[in-house]
């Protein structure tokens, strides 16, 4: 039915295929709209009734969930343009972004690659063969080796030879995966073949190059952009240095604490760069900076839009979709290097799906409640999500980014915590408690980011339990939240039931609720989920007595924490108003059920807590206790050991019967094609490992026992 | 509004239309010294309440309350809290109930009930206390129990039985076993419930034996709770004493034995809160057919009361001598202190009319002094208009008696009060009555009293109750006795006859208390006057949950 797309009656492009899907398909469509431009999403069959589906003029399927049977299939996606019709096709990121052979299949097949020529990507992908090339150009580069031989033993030779520590890299991808450090010459082998695997499983090679280590990074790099006309300008450069798990979860643009003639001199290295592979439209030049001699060096080019541009469109004030749109047209860049402009400044905070304590690990679930903050010019919320989505294992768990902008960094980030604070997320967990510790951190204030802030300090980011005072901090802060909770949930408990019932019965359901001579009394038994480390759930018991016009007396016991007459009025939907001791504040709570539990989330202020309580009488159905004749999944014998998240058996290390020692890796799991190993939990002999590569596992299942020897 | 009205053209919203809204006017006189005078002496009165009603609610003692603890059973009024629908209303009945009645305390009389909604519909629940002497049936908690199903009968209120009972408390069994309104009354009133279509359902919480065991076999439905809830027509002891088999209470009479094998019991439940869950299910599959007609008055938004409800503690009479306006009350417990007065210049000791409450038309019918013959025709003509309409009545005594006297004699006062009597009986509409002052004589069947079967009666702590004042008592005692005497030859001296009058006034003093009265069970409780609106409001959506009835008179004396 739609024209074909080969027969173009105009060179400019009328139609866009997005060949990606969440957050940014979202973002693409959106400047695709406002240029009158109409856009095509593709989508698997995960993603059926996602935002990006319903925000696309026209979508198609590509096929099931997994990515490489629908994201990463190119003649499907080939397919769907040529079905409807679209003249160019914008990769997004990830996915089939940076791959060559793809941006050839499509100006092959006569669709616009929005993003730069194949030969570039190629290039650059080739991280030994980019170094040559960049160092060919005079971009300076780290030590290390990039060398084709890849013997285990002359590998171990030139790491020697470097210098320890050392760092691990394959050749192809990002994004940190499969990278490894190694601090001594006796762990370099295993580490060598860890990375080797992970590679291949990942990028389908597992070419592996070496490079010094160098111990107080930052990670700074330049936006670069050129047109298909030879000219190529950078648009000053963001600071990524938190990261964790090697991937980035703040940044901001300018970088903090440089100076201008440093900015120039890396925006000068990153021209060069691109302009050795002839590059054009939107790229990053991403460097190394030693932070103790003030040298930086090339790391790699990303050619493609990166997830942190926003950050820099709103230094710049542009829209760099727009301009790769442009640039793909044809039309040379609008600027000249010296009319970009650096205008206040701006932070990304990436919202994921992850379980913080657990080690940053990826999490699935499903967002029973979900509400960013509200946009403005300078907010933004990208998010390819709504509440009620599912966040699953099949991709990227990022729910969202936060990018605000301020008149300078300080005023930027009383934004941005203000917007943490009051980014509302629900039915999985989430980082945005810890964000904001990160961004309220006294170092990070300064500007002292480095790539090992999060190692670094540690300490404060994270609470530990063998610290009484903090821990106690964080019980009295919960016994807060649970009291507020408490009246609120009353409140809307009670609201619930006057609504239900007909006017002759209001009598019944009236404020407070009736008792002859004597107040109305209840006790509310919640369960505190600590989120830090070790946390675990805490029983906080509050007892509550109805005063009359919508007054709560909370009393609550095992804290120093005083008795509360709250007042509560609720406001709409999930938002109330809420006084106590002349204090008055808005406070949200979510509600939801999980897992046989109902789940509260309170927001009070910059706190917010999540609680769980044992279903209420009105909501257990009479079957219930059908099912608890299973065994409880809270009492597993000592010894096991449970999945620490959802997914895929990549490896089983040891045969079912084989005595372990204390943290033997036992098995590979891995999730958003991160690998983690799990480690046997004490010495002795595994039993009940009946578990094979390929097999999918869920978030705490059952893996194996080590039984006592 | 005008809906209701425009749907039923003989509402009393068309007469109360007609007769334009008449707001009571604030008559009460803040500063003088009865005003403080009763206020002092009601804020005693309450202070005194609250503390009876702190006493009962800690229920048998805290060992008593530990030890039902340390079996994961909650406390009686905890398992309502959490059957009825989260934060609404308990209207609890006689929580005073056997107060000072037997030697040793029996909190509550051993026994909680009360109404309240489960799933949007009114139970009347009947809560054995086990820790009150072991949940046993005192003569005051089978008054008690048979009390709340002759509400739940007269309400059609399905009955929620959450039972935890050693049975008939045998040191007393004469008093509780044999008699017509004895123990085996409550099975009787199960049955004839059943088949009126009043669901009856039992959850048994505790122990459920001898007798008791029936009230699970005779219910529609019933519930049981592995480990704690047992049923058997004799415990262990018991049938190893009568056949020699050794048996546990659990193999005996356990929630398998009777889920599984014996069919006494319907539903398994693995824990108390899951027998509760379980009882708010069977309440929510009821299904019943409401009755609804006598809904269809009953607006949704109505006015609170123009003056303060609290000032009601300082208008309760304390020295029943005292008149006051009963007006004063009335507009304190109506929808917007309105009320459309009824024949206002005629009888004028009896104040009638129309008004709302919570929305809920009423008819109300107050004392303001002696009931003649005027207001005595006067009463009646408006029970009969009320019953014609469907209207509910509400009876605030204060009524020392009717007139007496020769020309009040010739006058026939006896057959205009026998008219007002007669009009009480037979009317069919829901009725409620408080006492708000005193209750005397005659006066007390003509406004109602406990013998014509109010769906509600509550005391003020002010309230007191008798044939006649203690002084008149004492007179005509005295009277009689010094007559005696006389007769028998036997000089009485001054000094005598007034030691044995004190004593008349003594007992007539004590026993006409509200306490004296709650603690038999001759009202539905004690209330503080300040809640008088709400405890009306509760207690008539509770009276229309049936369909209206036509009521038939006998033969009234002309």
């Amino acid at each position: 039915d739609a024209p074909n797309s080969r027969n173009r009656t105009s060179e400019r492009i009328e139609k866009i295929l997005i060949a990606n899907r969440g957050e940014i398909a979202c973002r693409i469509i959106r400047t695709a709209k406002r240029l009158g431009i109409r856009t095509v999403a593709v989508y698997s069959d995960a993603d059926e009734s996602s935002l990006h589906v319903k925000s696309a003029d026209e979508a198609v399927r590509i096929g099931p969930p997994p990515a490489r049977l629908s994201y990463l299939r190119a003649p499907s996606i080939i397919e769907a343009a040529s079905r409807t019709g679209a003249q160019a096709i914008h990769p997004g990121y990830g996915f089939l972004s940076e791959s060559a052979d793809f941006a050839q299949l499509c100006e092959d097949e006569g669709f616009t690659f929005i993003g730069p020529p194949a030969s570039a990507i190629r290039e650059m992908g080739d991280k030994s063969a980019s170094k040559r090339i960049m160092g060919a150009a005079g971009v300076p580069l780290v030590p290390g080796y990039h060398g084709h031989e890849q013997d285990i033993d002359l590998m171990k030779l030139q790491a020697d030879k470097i210098g320890y520590p050392v760092l691990i890299k394959p050749t192809h991808g990002g994004g940190g995966k499969g990278m490894r450090i190694v601090q001594s010459p006796n762990d370099f082998a295993d580490s060598f073949i860890g990375a080797q695997r992970e590679a291949a499983a990942s990028f389908g090679v597992n070419t592996i190059l070496l490079e010094k280590y160098i111990t107080k990074p930052r990670h700074i790099e330049v936006q670069i952009f050129g047109d298909k006309h030879g000219n190529v300008i950078h648009l000053n450069e963001r600071d990524c240095s938190v990261q964790r798990r090697h991937q980035k979860i703040i940044e901001e643009a300018p970088a903090p604490n440089i100076d201008s003639n440093f900015r120039s001199h890396l925006g000068q290295a990153a021209v060069s760069a691109a302009k050795a592979v002839s590059y054009h439209n939107a790229g990053t030049v991403e460097f190394i900076v030693d932070t103790l001699s003030g040298q930086f060096y090339f790391m790699e080019m990303n050619t493609r839009l990166q997830v942190e541009h926003p950050v820099t469109e709103m230094i710049v004030g542009q829209d760099l979709v727009e301009w790769q749109i442009r640039v793909a047209n044809g039309e040379p860049l609008p600027f000249s290097q010296s009319e970009v402009p650096l205008s206040g400044h701006a932070f990304e905070a990436r919202i994921y799906a992850e379980n913080v304590p657990k080690g940053f690990l990826p999490a699935t679930g499903t967002l029973h409640h979900y509400r960013p903050v509200q946009v403005s010019s300078a907010v933004r919320v990208e998010t390819g999500v709504e509440q009620g989505d599912a966040v699953s294992m099949h991709y990227d768990p990022m729910i969202a980014k936060l990018v605000v902008w301020g008149e300078d960094r300080t005023g930027a980030l009383v934004k941005m915590k203000d917007c943490l604070s009051n980014f509302q997320v629900a039915g999985l967990p989430t980082n945005i408690d810890f964000l904001l510790k990160l961004a309220n951190h006294g170092a990070f204030e300064n500007g002292e980011v480095e790539t090992h802030f999060i190692e670094l300090h540690k300490d404060d980011l994270f609470i530990d339990q063998n610290d009484s005072l903090s821990t106690e901090q964080a019980y009295n802060a919960a016994i807060h939240g649970a009291s507020i909770a408490a009246a609120c949930l009353c409140e809307r408990e009670h609201a619930t039931m006057r609504e239900g019932f007909p006017g002759n019965l209001s009598v019944w359901y009236a404020d407070p609720p009736f008792r002859v001579n004597h107040c109305a009394k209840r006790t509310m038994e919640l369960e505190w989920e600590d989120e830090s480390i070790n946390g675990g759930s805490k029983p906080v018991s509050a007892d509550i007595t109805y005063l009359p016009k919508g007054k709560y007396l909370i009393e609550t016991e095992g804290s120093s924490f005083p008795d509360l007459k709250i007042n509560v009025v609720h406001l709409r939907d999930n938002d109330y108003r809420v006084e106590h001791g002349g204090l008055s504040t808005n406070v949200s709570i979510s509600v939801y059920q999980k897992d046989e539990m109902e789940h509260i989330h309170i927001w009070h202020g910059p706190g917010h807590h999540h609680f769980k309580r044992r279903k209420g009488l009105e909501l257990a159905e009479i079957d219930e206790f059908q099912q608890k004749t299973a065994p409880e999944a809270s009492s597993h014998p000592p010894g096991t050991v449970l999945a620490p998240m959802a997914g895929l058996v990549v490896k089983v290390l040891v045969k079912d019967g084989t005595k372990i020692e204390e943290g033997q890796p036992i098995l590979v799991l891995e999730a958003m094609k991160m690998e983690h190993v799990v480690k046997a939990s004490t010495s002795g002999r595994i039993s009940g490992l009946r578990l094979a590569a390929g097999q999918q596992v869920s978030d705490g299942a059952v893996l194996f026992t080590v039984k006592d020897e | 509004r005008s809906i209701s009205r425009r749907s039923h053209p003989n509402s009393p919203g068309k007469l109360t239309r007609q007769l334009c809204s008449s707001i009571l006017p604030d008559t009460l006189d803040r500063s003088s010294d009865s005003y403080a005078r009763n206020s002092d002496a009601m804020e005693g009165l309450i202070s005194q309440l609250h503390s009876h009603i702190q006493q009962v609610m800690n229920g048998g003692g805290a060992e008593a309350v530990k030890r039902n603890r340390s079996r994961n059973k909650l406390l009686p009024r905890e398992r309502i809290d959490r059957l009825i629908d989260p934060g609404s209303s308990f209207l609890e009945l006689s929580q005073l109930a056997g107060h000072e009645l037997y030697d040793d305390a029996l909190p509550s009389g051993g026994i909680i009930t009360g109404i309240g909604p489960v799933h949007g519909k009114l139970c009347m629940f009947v809560a054995n206390d086990p820790t009150a002497k072991g949940g046993t049936y005192y003569p005051i908690t089978i008054k008690k129990h048979l009390r709340a199903q002759e509400i739940a009968a007269q309400c059609r209120l399905p009955c929620m039985y959450l039972v935890d009972s050693g049975g008939a408390f045998l040191p007393k069994q004469a008093e509780v076993f044999p008699d017509k309104e004895n123990f085996g009354r409550i099975f009787y009133n199960q049955a004839l419930m059943s088949a009126e279509g009043i669901p009856q359902i039992a959850l048994v919480l505790g122990s459920c034996t001898a007798g008791g065991a029936y009230i699970p076999a005779m219910a529609d439905e019933s519930v049981m709770v592995k480990g704690n809830g047992t049923i058997f027509l004799a415990g262990p002891p018991l049938v190893k004493a009568a056949t020699g088999e050794e048996v546990s209470a659990e193999d005996l009479g356990g929630a398998s034995v009777h889920c599984r094998t014996s069919g006494v019991s319907d539903y398994f439940a693995q824990d108390e809160l899951h027998a509760l869950s379980i009882g708010r299910n069977i309440v929510k599959n009821l299904h019943m057919a409401g009755n609804l007609e006598g809904h269809q008055h009953t607006l949704s938004d109505f006015k609170e009361p123009l003056y303060d409800v609290e000032e009601l503690r300082s208008i309760a009479p304390t020295d029943l001598k005292q008149s006051f306006d009963i007006r004063s009350i009335i507009s304190r417990i109506v929808d917007g202190s309105e009320f459309d007065e009824f024949k206002k210049l005629y009888g004028t000791t009896l104040v009638t009319g129309f008004a709302r409450i919570f929305g809920q038309p009423v008819g109300i019918i107050g004392n303001n002094g002696i009931l003649f013959n005027e207001s005595a025709l006067k009463g009646a003509h408006f029970i009969e208009i009320c019953t014609q309409r469907n209207i509910p009545l509400i009876f605030l005594q204060n009524i020392t008696g009717f007139m007496v006297g020769s020309k009040s004699e010739a006058n026939g006062i006896a057959k205009s009060g026998a008219k007002m009597v007669m009009a009480v009986s037979c009317a069919k509409v829901p009725k409620i009555t408080v006492v708000v002052g005193g209750s005397f004589g005659a006066g007390n069947y003509a406004m109602c009293g406990r013998a014509y079967s109010p769906n509600f009666m509550f005391f003020w702590p002010n309230a007191r109750i008798s044939v006649m004042g203690g002084a008149q008592a004492a007179g005509v005692l005295a009277q009689i006795e010094r007559a005696n005497k006389k007769k028998a030859g036997i000089q009485w001296s001054k000094q005598e006859e007034d030691k044995f009058k004190a004593e008349v006034v003594e007992a007539y003093e004590r026993e006409g208390s509200a306490y004296y009265s709650t603690a038999r069970l001759w009202d539905d409780g004690v209330i503080d006057p300040a809640y008088t609106r709400k405890v009306l409001g509760l207690c008539l959506a509770a009276s229309l949950n049936r369909k209206p009835e036509s009521t038939k008179y006998g033969v009234f004396r002309m």
